[in-house]
């Protein structure tokens, strides 16, 4: 059907940044200053996004004829994506210099990245679905090997393209065996006729392939073995980058498949696979974790296990659950931008300082970045009253509700064996005295980037109610 | 017997014949060579079918552009010095041979067991008529629109990516 | 009319195609080298017949006696390969040309093309893509460093110039609103050619075509001081004359490809206006035809010895970045067009 001007403009924060993308661009071909201007304009950008959508987030609608999804749980995403992104564009600044990739399609990416995870969070047809999963990862392939002189950082960009093409394969192998028995792409029409499909094992199986891809893309185990390479060898930025908005939309798009679970009340098939991967990502996350004393590939194996507490949600499936993945997305974003933005500032160059020891005796070198890791490390361990610990209670909750104690109370026992490898950070900060001594270099914008994060995540701790209300608000829709 | 049936067992053969062709012979290029072939095969495949854009795009880009670039790597890359990588990887050999024995069954399944497509329609001048550059163009431009636009961002990036991995220095 | 009569149409059709395709390619030959020696004030071939109008079997009697050599390092049957392809790419191509309107023979309601296929401009752009593989394979097969990197060459140029090939076409498309290059001619009715309403889309496909046949200014592949003889350095006797074939082959065919797309193919106002109808009209549209051919032709030749071959960094820039822009303003302009005059 023929679409109309309003619906383009219904579009707005796709438009924004797509046409920002084409702007900045232009502004790199023709200007020499391209590296100084092009990352405020993608902050501006971002946040012009950010704002729009928390602000339009009752205007509900679905558009062109059924293909994107604008307002309501999109419109949470979407805020998510780019409050994150804009963080990460802040503490890049300084942090390029650094690293030695000091140059202006860095930004260029970033912003294609972020449409690609909004067009993820957005759609309405299993065809948007991958347009806009490819457009993320393969940002992230690049964006993963920025800095072609460093071996680690090709080593991360060749197993992160190489797993990704794989997880694709899945994921399209999935589609199309879901289309070959549906003869439809819209998600809308699945849900519809999700009884009558799942009869058919062909679907089942597709749908299985499907969901395995993007086990692949929120790092979950079994699928989990490109994580901790990908995210140590990466710029620390770009690891910031993917482990939050890159989870954040691979769950959006589990959320919005599985949407017909739950929203129909027929029952949940998939509570055995999700149930398995999250007892399996918790566990293995946290043990791991403990013997670690790289701080990034520390916070990769956290990042496996917060998959897991996630996939807890995913495995109850209610709408109390969902709002909570939502809400634990959004907390979690913060909070490991907020930890990722402090290591980018400690590490030196050629990937030094990474190790855990170089944070012997920080509270007396820098107190406030500290304080602030410790408000990091605390809300990543789930300690009251931070942000982490409501996203972990809301979803336990939740799978409490459907009948899943168990798993409820084996997220417990996992969050309570990681609150030891979070904590040992902050002991080493402030109990142990310093090994080495180096200067640390403050970025102005690097550091607003971690007080920013530092405030959502105290905020989100202390009035969770003020997110978790928009959340139950949309979750629905 | 009717022609396309005829016509369907020649190129059916060839694409079998070639496929195996492609994964037997040494020689990386001989083999690409024979996937061209193969493509072929299938575009002829896509013809009978009345798909006949499918069938040209399969020409133009497959076996026009994809297969060139990978002609012009593997000339310039010299493979027949690389030992065969399924005999010295016997794990690797039993995996592959597993993946194709499920896509195997799958497929037998959908063709002898399966539900037909919901598509599906035994008229023959619609069939014709949605193979046409022009129906699917105008789906293209209208309900496929978005997509399309965001498969041109989609370009947009991996050019910008393939130059920032490729470009000899940045100043 | 019955199977068996569409089937001898065909081929008689075929014949004269493949037959007028061969004599003009002998002679296009001969015309070169007397069009070269007219550049540099020399006389050109004169020995063999009547001013040297034999000339051109001459040559080919001396290629098919000479010993067929091929290269301890090549591989065989690619090697042979080739020049098939580069052959079999260029004479199929004529398949969608028309050459003239329908024609009413003994009965008969023919008209002028091998094959009216509704997807012809597809057919010629799939076509062209894979004539890429004969040079390719060449380069390749003739175990030679010089062949290897003649192939090389040849694919990224071919490949290159093949974007703003399809996007000048895009253009023509626009406005013929069909892929059937009868309609094409059609659509360009009058004075409506393309190379005047589209002048820019004209330039690039003209200077596309050069780089597609590897004609000079765009001869990389083969570039004497620095590649001996690029992709068909091994190559000698009948197999040479294959590529040699091949090069003047895809010469006509995109002469035979500017003049459709652009030139109002066997249009012609100057008939439209005298009122003639009937055979004698369809005679002199053809002839129009021919004649728009030949002058092509003889464009490619005078460029030919005009100018001077491109470095091979000043070739990719000018594909990417002016011809390829430059498709696509095209692009912009026939839209602009369309919405103004509704064309």
């Amino acid at each position: 059907m023929p679409s109309t001007i309003n619906e383009y403009f219904q579009l707005m924060p796709f438009l924004i940044i797509g046409i920002g993308i084409i702007l900045s661009v232009v502004i790199e071909i023709s200007s020499k200053s391209s590296k100084e201007i092009l990352p405020w304009f993608s902050i501006i950008l971002f946040f012009a996004t950010a704002l729009y959508s928390i602000t339009n987030i009752s205007e509900h609608a679905v558009l062109f004829g059924g293909m994107v999804e604008v307002g309501g749980k999109p419109a949470i995403f979407n805020f998510i994506f780019n409050l994150g992104a804009m963080l990460v564009v802040m503490s890049s600044i300084g942090y390029l210099k650094k690293y030695g990739t000091y140059f202006g399609e860095y930004y260029i990416l970033i912003q294609s990245s972020v449409l690609g995870m909004m067009v993820m969070a957005g759609s309405k047809d299993i065809l948007m679905i991958f347009l806009g999963l490819e457009l993320m990862s393969i940002c992230f392939y690049v964006l993963a090997g920025i800095n072609r002189n460093k071996l680690g950082a090709n080593e991360a960009a060749m197993k992160y393209f190489l797993l990704g093409s794989f997880t694709t394969g899945f994921i399209v192998y999935g589609i199309a065996l879901i289309y070959g028995t549906t003869g439809t792409t819209s998600i809308q029409n699945l849900i519809d006729n999700f009884g009558e499909y799942s009869s058919n094992i062909i679907f089942v199986t597709g749908l299985i392939l499907f969901l395995i891809g993007f086990s692949f893309k929120i790092a979950a185990v079994p699928f989990h073995m490109w994580v901790p390479d990908v995210y140590q060898g990466s710029a620390t930025t770009v690891t910031g980058l993917m482990s939050t908005t890159g989870k954040t939309a691979a769950f959006s798009v589990l959320i919005i498949m599985l949407t017909s679970i739950f929203t129909l009340n027929s029952a949940n098939i998939f509570k055995p696979y999700f149930s398995a991967i999250a007892v399996l990502s918790m566990f293995f996350g946290s043990i791991v974790a403990i013997s670690q004393n790289n701080l990034k590939r520390m916070l990769a194996y956290s990042s496996i296990s917060h998959a897991g507490y996630m996939a807890v949600g995913l495995a109850a499936a209610n709408s109390y659950s969902i709002s909570g993945i939502i809400f634990y997305l959004a907390a979690y974003a913060f909070m490991n931008i907020g930890a990722f933005s402090v290591i980018s500032i400690i590490e030196g160059e050629n990937d030094s300082r990474t190790d855990i020891n170089v944070y012997a005796g920080l509270n007396s070198k820098n107190p406030v970045l500290a304080a602030f890791m410790a408000l990091f490390m605390f809300a990543l361990a789930g300690i009251p009253p931070m942000a982490g610990f409501f996203g972990k209670y809301y979803v336990f909750v939740g799978a409490i509700e459907s009948n899943l104690t168990w798993l409820a109370i084996l997220g417990v026992i996992s969050s309570m064996i990681s609150v030891y490898f979070y904590l040992r950070v902050i002991v080493f900060m402030y109990f142990k005295d310093a090994e080495e001594n180096f200067e640390i270099e403050v970025a102005p914008y690097s550091l607003s980037s971690v007080v920013i994060s530092g405030v959502l995540v105290l905020m989100f701790g202390l009035f969770p109610d003020m997110l978790l209300r928009l959340i139950t608000a949309v979750v629905s829709l | 017997m009717k022609i396309d049936l005829i016509l369907f067992f020649l190129l059916a053969g060839i694409a079998v014949v070639t496929s195996i062709l492609v994964i037997t012979r040494r020689n990386a290029i001989i083999s690409a060579v024979f996937l061209v072939l193969n493509f072929f095969a299938l575009a002829g495949l896509y013809l009978l079918l009345n798909a006949q854009f499918i069938s040209v795009v399969q020409i133009i880009v497959y076996a026009g552009a994809i297969m060139v670039l990978f002609l012009f790597v593997l000339m310039l890359l010299r493979t027949d010095n690389e030992s065969p990588i399924l005999s010295d990887k016997r794990p690797l050999k039993y995996f592959a041979i597993l993946i194709s024995v499920f896509v195997f069954v799958q497929i037998a399944y959908l063709l002898f067991a399966g539900k037909p497509s919901r598509n599906i329609t035994p008229d023959e001048a619609a069939s014709i008529n949605s193979g046409t550059i022009q129906a699917i163009g105008k789906e293209l431009y209208t309900n496929y629109i978005i997509p399309f636009e965001v498969a041109g961002f989609l370009l947009l990036a991996a050019t910008i990516g393939a130059l920032v991995l490729a470009k000899k220095k940045f100043e | 009319m019955s199977i068996l009569e569409i089937i001898v149409i065909s081929l008689i059709k075929i014949l004269l195609v493949v037959i007028v395709m061969l004599t003009t390619v002998a002679y296009l030959v001969y015309f070169e080298r007397k069009i070269s020696a007219w550049a540099q004030n020399r006389i050109g071939p004169n020995r063999v017949g009547f001013h040297g109008l034999l000339q051109p079997f001459a040559d080919v009697f001396k290629l098919l006696l000479k010993e067929d050599i091929v290269p301890d390092a090549a591989n065989r049957p690619l090697h042979t390969l080739a020049p098939f392809i580069a052959l079999f790419v260029s004479f199929a191509t004529y398949a969608v040309i028309p050459f003239g309107p329908s024609v009413n023979i003994f009965g008969y309601d023919i008209k002028l093309v091998v094959a009216d296929v509704n997807i012809g401009i597809l057919y010629v752009l799939a076509l062209t893509s894979l004539g890429v593989y004969g040079i390719t394979f060449a380069g390749w097969s003739s175990g030679s460093k010089y062949s290897l990197l003649g192939g090389v060459r040849s694919s990224a140029q071919m490949i290159s110039y093949e974007v703003s090939m399809g996007f000048s076409i895009a253009g023509v498309l626009l406005l013929s609103e069909s892929l059937r290059p009868i309609d094409i001619v059609n659509a360009q009715h009058g004075w409506m050619w393309n190379a005047i309403v589209q002048p820019i889309g004209f330039i690039t496909f003209v200077v596309s075509a050069f780089a597609e046949t590897n004609r000079l200014p765009f001869d990389l592949p083969e570039a004497e001081p620095e590649l001996v003889g690029g992709y068909h350095t091994e190559y000698s006797s009948f197999k040479f004359a294959g590529f040699f074939l091949a090069e003047y082959a895809n010469m006509i065919i995109a002469s035979c490809l500017i003049v459709t797309l652009y030139l109002g193919g066997w249009q012609n106002p100057l008939v439209d206006i005298s009122g003639l109808t009937g055979t004698v009209a369809t005679l002199l549209y053809v002839a129009s035809f021919l004649f728009k051919v030949a002058f092509m032709l003889f464009f490619f030749i005078w460029v030919r010895w005009s100018i001077p071959r491109f470095r091979y960094d000043q070739l990719m820039n000018l594909g990417w970045k002016v011809m390829f822009p430059l498709a696509l303003v095209n692009i912009i302009w026939v839209a602009a067009l369309i919405m103004i005059f509704n064309l």
